[in-house]
């Protein structure tokens, strides 16, 4: 049995050789690839996590998209208008079907809105400011929000559209919820308007993607006929598997084997600031601290001790030892791209440790204090060596600090209920606004302010983010925000981290900031 | 025999208790499964809310019958992290792994088995002397980094076996197998090798010694004296007596085997039930934690139950024993 498999195995090997070898010499439009886990589901609105939406995002569709340079694009959509300043009018797009052959229309796209925001969802908060979803005609959809909302495009390109009819026939009108019996359908099958449909799912294991000959977009934009996605867990698996060719792209390529790749005749790597930035929280809101040695009093509240400890941090040093070149030091918590961001406050005060001593002198601490950092040692690159590195610095500043490096779910299970004094927190923003990053760290009570950050000025600031619609006057709101926040320096930032794709030199996908590859911009030559 | 049977199975049964209590106390320091269900966005509510709707707001005992009850009726919940029954993931899976450890205990058993009485015969042969510090290594290097080697050198250098995953399965329907097509067996060959390495060198090591003690023995050399052939002392009067204690070990390894497997389906992207488990860990998905580790627990008890039995069938005392002073 199993030498009668061989051998048809063999004889179909030699053909296609043949096939291979002498029809097409170079065209394979086959893409395998590969990151460290899989999508978590294929419901597209229930869970809100990278490699899900990484999966989801080459099936399914939204109204909006960000294209390959992250800026707004059309998709689902062609044209929307604010009739006033609640009211957004969205006009869809003709021709557009999904890959069970229905029409899209926007009774689907109402639909899909009201699905995201029910049940359990994980996308409710991300579009909570909607209200009201519907249908003014076939392919003219209506949606209203509470208060003006500036940013509802951003938002809404995370938002993917499903078939009315398909979910429902197949009983997926909810989001799976946590404690249902069964899975259902939807999680294990999908049926998008994108570039790509799904014709196996293994989970953990293997994804076959195919083209969607029926897709309304531009197909000569790739040449990609197939994609599997072959999870690979282990980093020095992935990376061997891409050398001996068992996989032709990964957007995971661990900063160690960069070199060993690029080296590697037929592999390349390219690199792009990631659209997330680490930086150290400071606990300056409580009275005392948990772990130091001064009692009575939190140091962290002096602005000039949080200086002292900027200064004490040698930003290139971790770039160049723990990042091996792959950061770039950061002088705020948001990165290039973000509405807000600009290069001049990204710009680090200068490392200077006898700095640093003067400034905790003046403080009151000239021989330092004693304090211990929190760091997860799974989460972001190499995060457990930087706070390594950093507990370092800051000893040469006299400041004792105790490192508790700790797996990230419990990391941010201390962080939730205010356990920390000192920690470790990277943030990516979604929405590419500075909104995003001021309602859960820097306004009053924000669910990730674990830093104890409040200034009244910053909070009414953030409130007229989300309402005020005359983009210039929210711009210099924003930097008015910014300001402040710089000024005060209730965070570390250290750095925007820098993400690598590595593939076959004849495989090109475009590098994006959000680690997201998009195939219907993929080459196989 | 049945009053015997009786009090080995109440034991086992309180040991699963154990087990299954204990793993259930480590749940609460092992973190928050919440944080890793809900995006970054939500809120302390909608936090405080999934908790209470999953129950792990109780107290750890209630959750624990909670859990013992579901876990008699066969079920196990729902993963928290795929949202699909853990019963059907666990058996998507356990093909793999007990292919695998099938593979491996082969593998482990046969080549250990050769091995050893080879060093057992030769002892100072220049050819055991290379077998025995070999196995060294297996003894000595972890698993992962064996398997990491292996990679390198027959899928990257060489480019004749595959990195990583489990080839192409045919499902039966009951059992998705890799053994009917090419790359499945093709894929099975480092990870097995890899797995069997550690218990091979067990058997290599346990084998020679049995058999350099039997060799000694009066009978071995009145087999001798006889004038038998050396083959036929070494194969069939001495190796015979030598393989009980090492069949005994054996199965109990098999155990074993499973256990170590999470290390190997890691490092080859092996679709089974370690890296189910592993993945787990890394997520708190507490209710595949659960079962993986009951499961686990019940192998091992299974295991011993059945050679105790066992025992007790082969070894007279044990009866005698329970005839003269019933308990």
């Amino acid at each position: 049995m199993i030498i009668k498999e061989m051998l048809k195995f063999i004889k179909a090997t030699c053909l296609t050789l043949l096939f291979v070898g002498f029809i097409s010499p170079v065209y394979s439009a086959t893409i395998k690839w590969s990151m460290p886990g899989d999508s978590l589901t294929l419901d597209p609105h229930a869970q809100n996590e990278g490699p899900t939406h990484m999966v989801s995002r080459q099936v399914y569709e939204s109204l909006v998209t960000r294209g390959l340079d992250m800026s707004i694009e059309p998709q689902l959509a062609t044209s929307w208008e604010a009739t006033d300043p609640e009211t957004w009018v969205f006009t869809l797009r003709d021709g557009v079907v999904f890959s069970d052959g229905k029409a899209l229309r926007a009774s689907d796209v109402e639909f899909s809105i009201n699905r995201a925001l029910s049940g359990a969802s994980d996308m409710i908060e991300l579009i909570e400011s909607i209200t009201s979803v519907k249908a003014l005609s076939p392919s003219t959809v209506e949606i209203k929000t509470e208060g003006p909302n500036p940013i509802l495009l951003n938002q809404l390109s995370q938002i993917f559209i499903m078939s009315e009819g398909w979910s429902k026939k197949n009983g997926c009108e909810l989001p799976q919820d946590f404690n249902a019996e069964e899975a259902t359908y939807c999680s294990s099958n999908a049926n998008g308007t994108g570039p790509f449909k799904i014709t196996l799912r293994e989970q953990d294991t293997r994804t076959v993607f195919e083209r969607n000959a029926s897709w309304w977009g531009d197909q000569s934009q790739h040449n990609i006929d197939k994609i599997e996605l072959l999870p690979i867990n282990n980093d020095a698996t992935r990376v061997a598997a891409l050398l001996s060719g068992d996989i032709d792209f990964t957007n995971f390529t661990p900063a160690q084997d960069i070199e060993r790749i690029s080296g590697s005749s037929g592999h390349k790597v390219e690199s792009t600031p990631q659209a997330r930035t680490i930086f150290f929280g400071m606990d300056q809101g409580s009275d005392e601290l948990r772990s130091s040695n001064i009692k009575g009093a939190n140091p962290l509240k002096d602005k000039r001790v949080r200086l002292a400890m900027y200064h004490a941090l040698d930003m290139d040093a971790i770039k160049d030892k723990v990042m091996r070149g792959l950061s770039e030091p950061a002088g705020m918590i948001t990165f290039p791209g973000v509405q807000g961001y600009t290069k001049e406050l990204d710009a680090r005060l200068p490392y200077d440790p006898e700095k640093s001593k003067q400034l905790l002198a003046e403080a009151g601490y000239p021989d330092g204090f004693e304090i211990t950092l929190d760091c997860p040692n799974n989460r972001y690159i190499n995060d457990e060596a930087i706070c390594v590195a950093a507990v370092g610095m800051f000893a040469k500043i006299g400041i004792t600090v105790n490192l508790d490096s700790q797996p990230k779910s419990i990391h941010f299970k201390d962080l939730q209920n205010d356990l920390s004094d000192f920690y470790m927190l990277g943030w990516g923003v979604p929405t590419f606004d500075s909104h995003y990053v001021y309602s859960f760290l820097l306004t009053t009570g924000g669910s990730w302010n674990k830093v104890g950050y409040s200034d009244a000025r910053v909070d009414e600031l953030v409130g007229t983010m989300l309402t005020e619609t005359n983009l210039d006057k929210r711009n210099a709101n924003i930097a008015e925000a910014w300001a402040i926040v710089q000024d005060n320096m209730p965070y570390l930032p250290l750095h925007h981290q820098v993400i690598s794709w590595g593939s076959k030199s004849n495989v090109d996908v475009p590098i994006r900031t959000n680690n997201e590859p998009l195939f219907r911009h993929a080459m196989v030559n | 025999m049945v009053n015997y049977f009786f009090i080995r199975l109440i034991q086992s049964v309180l040991v699963m208790l154990v087990v299954a209590f204990v793993a259930f106390s480590l749940f609460n320091y092992v973190g928050d499964p919440v944080h890793n269900m809900v995006g970054q966005e939500a809120s302390t509510e909608k936090r405080e809310e999934i908790r209470e709707k999953l129950g792990l707001n109780d107290p750890v005992h209630t959750q624990f019958l909670r859990f013992v009850g579901n876990a008699v009726k066969g079920e196990f919940g729902l993963s928290y992290q795929l949202r699909r029954p853990v019963s059907d993931l666990i058996a998507e899976r356990l093909p793999a792994t007990l292919e695998l450890v099938f593979i491996s205990a082969l593998i482990a058993i046969v080549s250990g088995v050769v091995l050893g009485v080879y060093t057992g015969i030769n002892r100072d042969g220049f050819l055991s002397n290379i077998i025995l510090i070999l196995s060294l290594f297996g003894v000595s290097l972890p698993t992962f980094v064996i398997g990491i080697l292996f990679i390198y050198l027959f899928s990257v250098i060489l480019g004749i076996l595959p990195s990583f995953g489990r080839g192409e399965v045919v499902d039966l329907g009951f059992w998705n197998t890799g053994f009917l097509t090419l790359s499945g067996i093709k894929a099975i060959i480092l990870p097995s090798i890899t797995l069997s390495l550690f218990q091979m060198t067990y058997i290599i090591r346990l084998v020679r010694a049995e058999m350099m003690e039997i060799l000694q023995t009066d009978y071995i050399k009145f087999a001798r004296a006889r004038g038998i052939e050396k083959n036929t002392i070494n194969f069939k009067h001495a190796l015979k007596n030598g393989l009980i204690p090492v069949i005994t070990i054996a199965g109990i390894n098999v155990g074993t085997l499973i256990a170590f497997s999470i290390i190997t389906e890691t490092v080859f992207q092996w679709p089974g039930m370690g890296f189910l488990f592993i993945n787990a860990v890394h997520f708190v998905d507490i209710p595949i934690m659960s079962a993986y580790l009951i499961m686990v627990a019940f192998i091992f008890v299974m295991i011993n139950f059945i050679v105790d039995i066992t025992y007790y069938i082969i070894d007279p005392r044990i009866r005698i024993k329970e005839e003269v002073s019933p308990e």
